[in-house]
């Protein structure tokens, strides 16, 4: 393609091209294409699979959550309709209300329980650090579905292994899986023992970016080693509290194989996630719009609750 | 911590009834029963193959991807690779469960790929965790080793099949580790998408054992779950520390 205008090795941004625009741009993009062609033929796989894979969809998950469908036929558009029935769709709410409790019984705890894990390796258990991490780390590389399943039995109200132990204590049998509480807490505990490891181990890779020197000061100082940690190491550890806290909102909301797996969902759906009402609405009820929509109900609250966290987080460091 | 997995394993020998008997450790006679009548009733090496050959498939593609654009924002300046790259990151924001609706009407009606492996090998074979991780690890590769071999005329494709590959085995290892394992324990995406008994991957095959309340084979359950844990467990004790360090990775700066 001919230039419009003289040929120029290097184009001067000035308002006078603004003719010659379209071509001299398209010379520039050109140019810039091919003298780069090689990292941008690296990258591209990832674009294309990308916006195939990922940006249609969501997009078209946008357009379907204002539809009704049954996944053959015509679409039938309802507008916001999708949302306001949600709006007053208990299941739904339930669902997310259990998230917002299972959040709240298992994250404090692992996550401190991660912090003081790490600090221990860190410090006394240094030299079998390297054991002690592939042991927490394993529950990582199992399949939830088989551990699901094994906690069903370690914890069933009859013949699980953890009342048989409390029996012994003379405490008696706790109905972990028959009750909507119990069910709730044992969900916690699969929940913590899954990724407490994960965790423990993005700690301690924080802690490793942290000067002894600072800690020792403090014990130098005077504190315990609890203290130190608590007023000295822990707020270095922030960031990387932050991070793990992330993670935890968004798995939280996207939990699926462990309640499934677990519990079904039960007792009467005390333990129901977001995901798993999102899974039968679409292809039990065959309802696709509403089912968008309820996951973008999902996603929104997911970034509310990361934002509100980002929020806090930098307000305590000021 | 590791007592599920003795309690998975410990179970397995045990007959139904003694499952359930409760106040029982070790098994009273072990048997290999619980594996023979899994074998016999479900079609256990059918699904072994699918979890392995779609979690090979996925691996194998996936690693070779992601080094590709690892490698290219790691040793390459080009407009536009600062928001590309940071584009790249906010993707592992988004929870899959706005991309399962969607993603499996995609699949249903126009892709018509039910069914079939590829639903879980195409859609994240470049995928955001992998380019980040290659990005990390092969930023410290050394340049003048690139530049020489740019110097003596190789193209870019052959540095990058006949150098990068190669120098960077440890992280190709530890990225393939993690990516194998994620495969091969997956569960919502393949209970989506593969409807057919014969396509079931092992954790479909577990799951298909459950039966209404109460009859639940859970003998053969804990025989499953021994078996799909196995080959985790061995490639978590060959490449243990890659993996802990590979899945682990970017969650702190530096």
């Amino acid at each position: 393609m001919a230039p419009l205008g003289p040929a120029r090795v290097a184009p001067a941004p000035d308002l006078d091209r603004a003719a010659a625009v379209p071509s001299g741009l398209a010379r520039r993009a050109r140019r810039t294409l091919g003298r780069h062609r090689w990292p941008y033929a690296f990258v591209a796989p990832f674009f294309v699979l990308f916006a195939i894979f990922f940006v249609f969809p969501i997009a078209f998950s946008f357009w379907l959550s204002l539809n009704e469908w049954q996944g053959t036929g015509p679409m039938k558009f309802v507008g916001l309709q999708n949302y306001a029935a949600l709006l007053r769709d208990g299941t739904f709410w339930n669902s997310m209300a259990n998230a917002v409790i299972l959040f709240l019984l298992y994250v404090p705890i692992m996550t401190a329980l991660a912090v003081l894990l790490a600090a221990a390796l860190n410090d006394r258990f240094i030299r079998l650090r390297g054991a002690w991490k592939a042991i927490i780390f394993l529950p990582y590389i199992t399949s939830m579905v088989a551990v699901g399943f094994t906690f069903r039995l370690i914890f069933d109200t009859r013949s699980g292994i953890v009342n048989d132990a409390l029996g012994i204590v003379g405490l008696g049998p706790v109905p972990w899986l028959d009750d909507p509480w119990g069910a709730k807490v044992t969900l916690a505990i699969l929940i913590t023992w899954a990724w407490l490891g994960y965790n423990t181990v993005i700690m301690l890779a924080g802690l490793q970016t942290i000067q002894r020197e600072v800690i020792e000061a403090a014990w130098v100082d005077g504190a315990t080693r609890l203290q130190a940690l608590r007023y000295v190491t822990v707020p270095l550890l922030k960031p990387v509290i932050l991070f793990s806290l992330t993670l935890s909102v968004i798995g939280t909301f996207s939990l699926f194989t462990e309640p499934s797996i677990l519990t079904r969902g039960g007792p009467a759906r005390a333990t129901t996630m977001p995901v798993m009402e999102i899974f039968s609405t679409t292809f039990s009820n065959l309802r696709f719009g509403y089912a968008a929509a309820m996951s973008y109900v999902v996603f929104a609250v997911i970034i509310l609750a990361t934002a509100i966290q980002f929020r806090v987080a930098r307000r305590g460091a000021s | 911590m590791v007592f599920p997995f003795v309690w998975m394993a410990v179970s397995s020998l045990k007959p139904f009834s003694e499952i359930f008997a409760g106040r029982t450790f070790l098994p009273a006679a072990p048997t290999f029963d619980n594996y023979a009548n899994l074998f016999a009733r479900y079609d256990v090496l059918g699904a072994i193959w699918n979890s392995t050959f779609i979690a090979v498939s996925f691996t194998v593609l996936s690693t070779i991807l992601c080094a590709l654009a690892g490698y290219a924002f790691a040793k390459f300046t080009f407009p536009g690779r600062r928001w590309m790259f940071a584009f790249i990151l906010a993707t592992l924001a988004i929870p899959f469960a706005v991309l399962l609706v969607p993603l499996f009407i995609l699949m249903r009606n126009v892709l018509h790929w039910i069914d079939t492996p590829l639903p879980l090998i195409v859609p994240w074979a470049a995928n955001a965790f992998g380019i980040f991780f290659m990005r990390q690890y092969l930023t410290d590769l050394p340049d003048e080793m690139l530049d020489s071999a740019r110097v003596d005329g190789a193209s870019e494709l052959a540095i990058f099949a006949r150098i990068v590959l190669p120098t960077s085995l440890p992280g190709l290892a530890s990225l393939a580790t993690i990516f194998f394992i994620g495969r091969w324990n997956d569960f919502l995406w393949p209970l989506a998408v593969l409807q057919s008994p014969e396509n079931y991957t092992l954790p479909l095959l577990l799951n298909s054992l459950r039966g209404a309340p109460g009859r639940t084979a859970y003998d053969l359950l804990m025989a499953g779950s021994v078996i799909s844990l196995l080959p985790m467990l061995v490639l978590f004790l060959v490449f243990q520390r890659w993996v802990v360090a590979g899945a682990t990775t970017g969650a702190v700066k530096g």
